[in-house]
């Protein structure tokens, strides 16, 4: 075993910004809105560097895919405690197009590429709320999923699980190497301290493309249209 | 878990070679250290490294999620905010201007390779931080509130003499005690019979062997009541004919040494959970050994520091200003009158035009006078300027706040009377208003003569 985790960390819109809608209807407006890491995310590399801590794991590898910037998002993993990172250079049309199931298809062949014991993922990222990525990945290796995780611990070459489903808390039991999916209440992240994030720098992230890992990244779907919700009308007594 | 006391000589000269390249640097030189800013052609840079980013992100995150949640009810109770200092210290936060060298890892450690390091270290270490760099991070705990911060910067005005002017085993012993635990430190000068002169404190220190006795009283002391040691500044030249240059001498003081007295907690009219005392020298005895440079230097190393510890407090004014000036942005977006919010009434607009402006100046001003100071100049005249404008501005854009608040700023149930009663001590201490505009006048005219 390894002992290695991949922890996936994707860069959106930061929670807290007034999403705006472009005007030609083909997305929302990205240039410069303030971005960061999606919150599940964060709380997934929280849970990788406790393991780590806790010595149960050995080494935690920030993945992320999009354009340059993503690089920033690794580099705020790293600073939380995260040893090294990998940049998936995706842009241009490419970034716009990309979704769960070609993010699961690079991640699967990183998985392979890395010898993982374990994939963090968050349960679902805030701007496309696809919640699909960890589910496509275990299955594309075929491993087994730990979704929506509330509790993880390692027992010997097994996971102790309890996932938050609609009806109340589910316990299971799976083999390694497997896909974990953070959910809300797995961990409060901690801050990156002010030495962490100087010492990050110091870590390396390598840069590949799709191709390198055998990934086509073109994308069966496509976007109509991206409209706002109907505004609220005032209520009546 | 056990805790290892690690003492890594490897990564403190890396990191800090990482770091030199940073601290010394303007935006410009490190803009191409960066890696998604491009060099900028024209030299002058207004862009912060991506690591300066960090920083200041992680300060304005703590600031927004630790601090102002709390900061009312220990601007009520006055209590010493130690939870959220001590948390400050855990992150790094403070400390900031100690060197490198004068730290202490502290580790769990899978093994004694740097390779195997766990992250949750309780780092403590000095992290030579440039000027620019602590102010960022100055700045953004302000506007989550100016007391606590105050409290924090306080432990940087105490230290600077010792960073400037104490030996290495001074430095080792008191800054290294900092950074091992989150204590305080405090800069003793002022006493109820001088404050911006100086020269006229009357503390005396008598040399009686091989130690001095010291016998005075000094006032208006942040952290007085926390301070695990205090800077102190007493007078060893009784004839009063000798020049200040020469008749004062700089002591390190351990606060637990017999004879001192912490007076009562003063109750202030803003920044309330700052703890200000005032401190009674009975026959306090002082090693000499703990005498900064030699006899009679003290005058220069206490007003040494202040070119180091303006632009924060200049920083700590802006980031306040800020905060008002947000308050009272989003409060005039939601407040209707006559038909509209009050935004859209030009009164209100052109008042927080004005106070936008204030805002952008006094940043610039206290950026410019830290990056002077980091490129290795004096920087006595831009440490002034932004100091004497921030505070001023300060005032003026928390109460221009509570103006547009109407009847609600008055109250204490909303944020901006709190701040109109924080800022107005950024007028008085580190140099009042008055005192600075005497520096100023004295560099500019000196610049004239030349």
């Amino acid at each position: 075993m390894s002992g290695r985790v991949l922890v996936g960390v994707k860069r959106v819109i930061d929670y807290a910004v007034k999403i705006r809608v472009k005007p030609d209807n083909t997305g929302v407006v990205t240039d410069g809105v303030k971005h960061s890491m999606n919150p599940f995310c964060e709380i997934a590399v929280e849970e990788a560097v406790k393991l780590k801590e806790k010595k149960l794991i050995k080494e935690v590898v920030a993945v992320s895919c999009g354009p340059q910037q993503s690089q920033e998002t690794i580099r705020t993993a790293l600073a939380m405690g995260a040893d090294r990172g990998i940049h998936v250079d995706v842009s241009g049309k490419d970034y716009e197009n990309l979704g769960p199931l070609q993010v699961s298809k690079i991640l699967a062949a990183l998985a392979k590429q890395e010898d993982a014991q374990l994939i963090l993922l968050g349960k679902q990222a805030i701007d496309d709320d696809c919640n699909q990525t960890g589910q496509m990945t275990a299955a594309l290796l075929d491993w087994p999923q730990g979704t929506f995780a509330s509790e993880v611990s390692l027992e010997g070459d097994k996971i102790n699980l309890v996932r938050e489903i609609d009806g109340g808390l589910e316990h299971i039991k799976i083999n390694t190497p497997a896909v974990i999916t953070a959910d809300l209440r797995l961990n409060t992240p901690r801050y990156a301290t002010l030495p962490n994030i100087m010492k990050a720098k110091k870590k390396k992230i390598v840069t590949v493309k799709p191709a390198d890992l055998g990934v086509d990244v073109t994308s069966r779907l496509e976007v109509l249209k991206v409209e706002e919700p109907p505004q609220r009308q005032a209520g009546r007594v | 878990m056990h805790t290892d006391i690690f003492y890594i000589q490897v990564l403190r000269a890396g990191v800090r070679c990482g770091i030199r390249l940073q601290s010394s640097s303007t935006a410009t030189a490190s803009a191409t250290a960066s890696s998604s800013s491009p060099a900028p052609p024209l030299g002058f840079s207004f862009e912060l490294t991506d690591q300066q980013k960090e920083f200041q992100q992680l300060a304005r995150r703590f600031a927004r999620e630790e601090i102002i949640p709390v900061a009312p009810a220990y601007d009520k109770s006055g209590e010493y905010p130690f939870p959220i200092i001590k948390k400050a210290w855990e992150l790094g936060l403070v400390n900031g201007h100690i060197p490198q060298e004068y730290g202490v890892l502290k580790l769990d450690t899978l093994n004694t390779a740097f390779e195997n390091l766990i992250c949750s270290s309780l780092f403590s270490g000095g992290m030579g931080l440039s000027s620019f760099d602590s102010c960022l991070i100055t700045e953004e705990l302000a506007y989550g509130c100016t007391g606590m911060q105050t409290a924090m910067e306080a432990n940087s005005l105490g230290q600077m003499p010792v960073i400037i002017a104490g030996s290495d085993a001074q430095k080792k012993k008191y800054l290294g005690r900092l950074t091992e635990e989150p204590l305080m430190c405090a800069y003793c000068v002022t006493e109820p019979g001088a404050g911006s002169d100086v020269a006229g404190i009357k503390t005396r220190a008598v040399k009686m062997g091989d130690e001095y006795v010291v016998n005075g009283q000094k006032m208006w002391i942040t952290n007085g009541g926390k301070a695990n040691w205090y800077f102190l500044l007493a007078r060893t030249n009784s004839d009063p004919k000798c020049s200040a240059s020469k008749a004062f001498t700089g002591f390190i003081v351990d606060a637990d040494t017999p004879g001192i007295q912490i007076g009562r907690k003063e109750m202030n009219m803003g920044q309330r959970c700052s703890d200000t005392r005032g401190i009674t020298f009975e026959d306090v005895r002082i090693p000499k050994e703990n005498v900064l440079i030699g006899e009679g230097s003290g005058f220069k190393i206490a007003m040494g520091a202040f070119d180091m510890t303006r632009p924060p407090v200049a920083a700590g004014a802006t980031g306040l200003a800020q905060r008002a000036l947000d308050e009272a942005t989003s409060y005039a977006l939601e407040r209707k009158t006559f038909g509209k919010v009050i935004a859209e009434h030009q009164a209100v607009s052109f008042l927080l035009a004005e106070m936008a402006m204030k805002v952008e100046l006094a940043r610039m001003a206290y950026q410019r006078a830290a990056w002077e100071v980091d490129q290795g100049r004096r920087n006595t005249y831009y440490a002034s300027i932004a100091k004497a404008f921030a505070g001023d501005i300060a005032n003026q854009v928390a109460s221009d706040a509570v103006q547009i608040f109407g009847g609600n700023g008055f109250n204490s149930e909303y944020p901006v009377e709190k701040l109109m009663r924080d800022a107005k001590i950024y007028q008085i201490y580190e140099g009042t208003a008055q005192i600075q505009r005497l520096i100023i006048a004295r560099e500019h005219l000196g610049r004239a003569k030349k």
